[in-house]
Parts: C-alpha cells; structure tokens; sequence
C-alpha cells in the first residue's frame, strides 16, 4: 500500500493490480463511473458560478473529490441509505436526486426538504460529524429488523476531531451495527491541515475502537469502489463497521465564502491537480480502448445540459410563502405557533391595506 | 477627536491585541483562528505577531475547545475561546452549562474561571442554517455566566476588555450583522468606561425602546423614523445581559410611562419577558400601556430567503411603537 492507500489506477492511468481489492468492470461500466464523474464536475462548477453571480447564498465545492463520492456511491444497493455531510453532491446524485433539491437549500428557499427515504440519501447535516450518530442509530435499526441493508456515513477529516465521531465509532463497534464510515480526507478543514486535526492517519482510529480502517486512494474511482463495495459486504455479513479514509483533496475554496490563498501553497494544489481523478480514468479509457473522442463529447455535452437545466431552475425557484415559517415546527397542533401565526396574518393584513 | 474610526471587527481585534499584550496568561483558542485569522477575521494577524503558543488553532471540536479552555483556567491562564457561529456553539453547551458555569459556586468560590466565549451570532447575512441563531436566552437562564453583547465598535473594544479581565465566565456574544459597520472607538486606557450598564443612546420621552446587539441599531432607526411623526422614542441599550442592569431600564420606563423590547431571539421564554416582569413589578404605577416584546417566532430560523419576514426589522418595531402608544 502506498502513502496514498490502496490504488487500482495511478495517475497515469495504468492499472495497478491489488490481491484483495481486484475490480473487474466492464467498458460500459467504466464509462458510466466517468459520466457521473464528469458530470458531478460540471453540476458542481454550475454551483460556483450561480453563487458568483448571486443566485445561490453559498456553495461547498466537492471539485477533487468526484471519484471518491462516485466510487463509494456505487458499490450501494438501492435499499442501502446515505447519510451525508453537506459537500456530498456526486453522491446524491450517484442516489437519484434531484439536484435542483441541494441547490433549494444553498439558495436558502429550504432547508434541504427532500424526502431521505425516497433515494435513501438523508438530509445534509451542517453541524459538522452529528450524522455519524445517526447513521450508526439507522443501521442499528436495519440490523434489529433482520435487514441486509447497510448505511454510509460521510464526513470530513476535520470532523474526526468532533466527540460525536468518535461516540459514533464506538457505538457501531459495541452493537457491531451495519455502517461504513467514509471519511473523505481532503486535507483540509477550511484553513486547518490534518496536522492540526489529529496524529496518527486517520483510518488507524478504527483500530483503536475495534474495528477495520483503510485508506483508499481517494481519488482513484476504481479503488473507491472495490473497497466500500468490500467494506458493506462485511456489514451486510454481519461483521460490523469498517472504516475508509479516502485520500483526496479539496481543490477549490472550503466554500464560496472562503480564500484558501490566505493559508495554503498553490504548490501543493499544484501537485494535486496531477492526480486529477477524471483525467486517470480518461486516460484508461483511451489507453484500453473502451471510449473514443465522440464519447468525451457527448459526456460534455449532457455536463453542458444539466447545467443549463439547472441554471435555470434555479432562476425559477420562487421565495416561499411567508406564512410557511409556522409550518410543520410541530407535527401536532401547538397553540402558541397557531397564535403567532394568527398575529402575523393579521399584522400582514394591516400591512397589505396600508401598502 | 480622541478616537479612531474603525469597523466592529477590527475594534474586536484590537482589543484581543490589547490583552495579550497586557497579560502574559491570556490565550486565544478557536477554529481557523491562526493563520486564517477566523472565518470573519476577528483574529487576523495575531498568531504571526503572538505566536502559536498564545493564539492556538484548535481541532474541530467545540467541547474539547470549551473544556479545555476550563482546564487552562485551573491552570492559572485566561482563554478567550471564539466559536465559529451560534449554532455550533452547542457541541460545547454540555461544558459551558454543567462545568463552566457551576464549578465556582460548587468550590465555594475558591476555584476562578476567567474563560470568555466568543460567539458571532443573529441573523441578517443570508447565511445557510445553523448561522444565524440568537441563543442568548439559553446562557443567560444559567447562573454562574455572564453575557454581554456589544452593539458598537466601541463597545465591542471595551467590554471585551472587561470581559477579559472578569474572573467570571463571560459569553461574549458578537452581532455579526454589525461586524462591518464603523464607529469611533477610543482606546486609550483613560477612556475605559468600567464595566457595561446600560446606557441610554437616544434621549426621548414618549416611550422606552431597550434592545441590545444587532438591534439597538434597528431601534435607533425606528426611533428617527417615529420623530418624523412627531413622537419621541427613548433608546436604550442594555450592553449586557446577564446581569441587566434594571435601574437604567427603570429609570426611563418612570419617565415614558411606556416600554418595547426588541430582540431577534425568539420573544417566548426571550430576554423580553424577563424585562418585562421585572419592569412591571418595579414600574407598574408609571405604566401606561403593558409592556410589548418584539422578536423571532417559535419556530427554528427560517431559511435565508424568509429571514427578513422573521427578524424584527424596523416595521415592526413601530407596529409594536403604535400598540403601546395606542394604549
Ligand atoms: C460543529 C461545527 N463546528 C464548526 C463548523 C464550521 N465549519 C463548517 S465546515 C468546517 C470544516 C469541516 O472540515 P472537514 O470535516 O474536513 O470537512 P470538509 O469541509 O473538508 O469537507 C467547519 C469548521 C460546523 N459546521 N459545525
């Protein structure tokens, strides 16, 4: 294993053999894992540009990290359930979602309204490590009803500091609960490195809670499968959680509001940018023969049509009702909401006859 | 003119500069506060000037940051702990609520913990969830902390100089909506106005406007706009919380004979009711009109695009003028 985790495509696109983690997809398949990469990238940098041009409050860019949320998405089944961070967009688009439903929150019309179980991809959590618990709760819940669906947390290396991540860790191991905790290493938490953030590599934490952890090229799409794939079949056997620290790097902004020159070398994005995971996989796929030049033009153009009908749903989103703030803050009636809410009519009406 | 012009952020920062310089024992502890200088620069330039030692990036860990600001203390040091926005300030409510704030009373006074809390809070930024919150009620119900909140650069200059210096836990609450507005700020020792009482920052005799934070700037702008009406609105600003310092508020509530509170935390269980009971008892024969609250509803904060319908913004501060003037 080199310092980058286990690795079934170098940078340079050739393949690298693994005694446990082999994959063996087919050209179609291996072409499906670049589309969803490609065009998480171009859903991604439509996200930048609409906040730029303020139609969004603020966007977390997942660029760098396509094929470790389009790897581990992958190796789920359709009833396995996603409990996600807040970057996690390749992932639920990997589960089915609607994107214009992130960008409803990142707009601020909602606080991300989707159903989880209609894709199984639960909502975004910005409180930086809480969804660990859950998902270790959620699992729980999958296993005492006898279910062979697993659950998948995502979160950051800067949430491995958080004592919920490792009451998470501990809970899963105790009740061996059905969980893959996937943990993107992107190296930074806004402005901190992982130095300021923990001492030993993070996948070795799992050790100390009894429990499997590997490091995976984070941005290595092939590996990124093998291994979750590898890693819910333990769950699914009854073996309990594994944890995979995906090495990979954020390469853009920790969110539009941010200016990752005040703290960080253009170098070292520099050197990251040569593990570019798209470039490695197009690089196979040219080098085996499995897509030509049309394909990358075709995958580029669905990229340029998602984002236009992403644009302009956003555009389109109206502001809510006011009156939705009183609604389902209970899901039984409450007097005091049924009394603002009254008042608010009523100053509204006041408001309206003056207007 | 004695003073500088300069913003609430960097009145903030050169009162942090101030009292590392002063005292040897303070540190600085938070997220992305070193090199990054915090996500709103409150901190920027002082680890290159102080040093790693003294201005520490934490891990990412709320209740390992307050507890151990708590363990510092014991030791003899003063941290001034900054938590990134109001909303994740509650990872550490279990340290803040059950250590913090308890451990003087429970070693009958023997034991001091001089750690300032530091919290950007309230609305108005069009920020995503979890940054916009007004939690000041939640500290404020726990005996054993102080909470403060400053509404202009030059309070922000000086109470957290007091804050620093209390041997008290102080929640040291920011309006991040103010972070950019400019005032003059004196910081010449002679200038310390002491510990923040209230203060009366529009003279008025019709009725008394109290708020504190990000909405004392909103009542004085209801106020000018209610002069214009001919009616004579009394500001005050409360500075700190936890204790308010009820004589100011009563003082003027003699002379209005009427009296609104406007907060953008919630107004059920807010800082209104509390006032509002104290000033009934204190004042109930110069009252006029029951006292009227103004604030968030019960509900959680609304997504940034229904903010404006939720904070209590200058129309209905005069809504709430009318009633009580109507009464
Ligand atoms: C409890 C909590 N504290 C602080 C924050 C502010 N914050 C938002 S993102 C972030 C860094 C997260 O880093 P990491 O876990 O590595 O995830 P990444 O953003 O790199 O994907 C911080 C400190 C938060 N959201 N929640």
């Amino acid at each position: 294993m080199t310092g980058d985790g286990i690795r079934l495509l170098a940078p340079d696109g050739t393949r690298v053999a693994h005694p446990e983690h082999a994959i063996d997809l087919s050209p179609e398949e291996l072409r499906s894992l670049y589309r969803d990469m490609a065009m998480a990238r171009r859903f991604d940098a439509e996200g930048v540009t609409l906040q730029r041009q303020g139609e969004l409050g603020l966007w977390p860019s997942l660029l760098g990290q396509e094929a470790a949320q389009v790897g581990s998405v992958r190796a789920l089944r359709e009833d396995d359930h996603v409990f996600p961070s807040y970057r996690e967009h390749a992932v639920a688009l990997g589960r089915g979602m609607d994107p214009l439903g992130l960008l409803r929150l990142f707009r601020g019309v909602d606080h991300g309204d989707w159903d989880p179980e209609e894709h199984r991809f639960h909502l975004y959590t910005l409180v930086i490590g809480s969804q660990t618990l859950h998902a270790t709760g959620y699992a729980l819940g999958l296993a005492k009803d006898g279910s062979e669906s697993a659950v998948v947390a995502y979160f950051g290396d800067g949430a491995t500091a958080q004592g919920d991540v490792s009451e998470a860790f501990n809970f899963a191991a105790v009740y061996g609960a059905p969980v893959v905790f996937f943990c993107q290493n992107n190296q930074w938490a806004i402005s901190e490195s992982n130095e300021k953030q923990t001492r030993v590599p993070l996948h070795q934490r799992a050790q100390g809670f009894g429990f499997p952890g590997v490091r995976v090229d984070g941005n290595d799409v092939l590996a990124c499968l093998a291994v979750t794939r590898w890693a819910l079949e333990r769950a699914r056997r009854g073996e309990g959680p594994t944890l995979i620290e995906a090495f990979t790097y954020r390469m853009g902004a920790h969110t539009t509001s941010d200016d990752p020159s005040r703290y960080r070398d253009a170098a070292e994005v520099e050197s990251w940018r040569a593990k570019d995971p798209l470039l490695r996989l197009e690089r196979l796929l040219r080098a085996e023969g499995a897509a030509d030049d049309a394909f990358f033009a075709e995958t580029e153009a669905a990229g340029e049509a998602l984002a236009a009908r992403v644009r302009e749903g956003v555009r389109a989103m109206t502001t809510p009702d006011d009156r939705n703030l009183f609604d389902h803050v209970y899901a039984e009636p409450h007097a005091l909401v049924d009394e603002e809410r009254a008042a608010f009519d009523v100053y509204r009406a006041a408001f309206a006859q003056e207007g | 003119m004695a003073g500088e012009q300069m913003t609430l952020v960097a009145a903030l920062n050169a009162s942090l500069r101030t009292a590392l310089v002063e005292d040897p024992k303070t540190l600085l502890m938070g997220e992305d506060i070193g090199r990054l200088g915090g996500v709103f620069r409150v901190t920027d330039g002082l680890q290159k000037d102080f040093g790693e030692h003294r201005v520490m990036d934490t891990p990412l860990a709320e209740s390992g940051i307050v507890g151990t600001a708590i363990g510092l203390a014991l030791s003899g040091y003063r941290p001034v702990v900054e938590i990134q926005f109001d909303g994740f300030v509650f990872p550490a409510y279990d340290q803040i609520v059950t250590q913090l704030a308890k451990m003087h009373a429970r070693s009958r006074g023997r034991v001091r913990l001089p750690v300032v809390i530091r919290i950007p809070y309230g609305g108005g930024i069009g920020a995503v969830e979890h940054h916009s919150e007004s939690p000041e009620a939640l500290f404020a119900h726990v005996a054993g902390l102080r909470v403060m909140s400053p509404a202009t650069p030059s309070d922000a200059y000086w109470m957290l100089q007091e804050a620093v210096r209390s041997d008290d836990p102080v929640i040291f609450l920011e309006p991040k909506r103010r972070y950019y507005e400019k005032g003059e700020v004196d910081t010449r020792p002679a200038a310390r106005p002491g510990p923040p009482t209230a203060r009366v920052v529009r003279e008025g005799t019709d009725l008394t406007l109290v708020a504190y934070g990000p909405m004392v700037a909103t009542c004085l702008n209801a106020a000018a706009v209610a002069a214009e009406e001919g009616r004579d609105l009394e500001v005050v600003d409360l500075r700190s919380i936890s204790p308010i310092d009820f004589d100011t508020v009563a003082r003027s509530v003699r002379r209005t004979g009427r009296l609104v509170v406007a907060h953008e935390a919630p107004v059920f269980f807010g800082a209104g009711a509390e006032i509002a009971a104290r000033i009934t008892e204190r004042c109930f024969y110069h009252l006029e009109a029951p006292v009227l609250r103004v604030g968030g509803y019960h509900t959680p904060y609304p997504p940034s695009r229904l903010e404006d319908e939720y904070l209590p913004g200058l129309d209905r501060v005069l809504d709430a003028v009318d009633r009580a003037l109507a009464a």
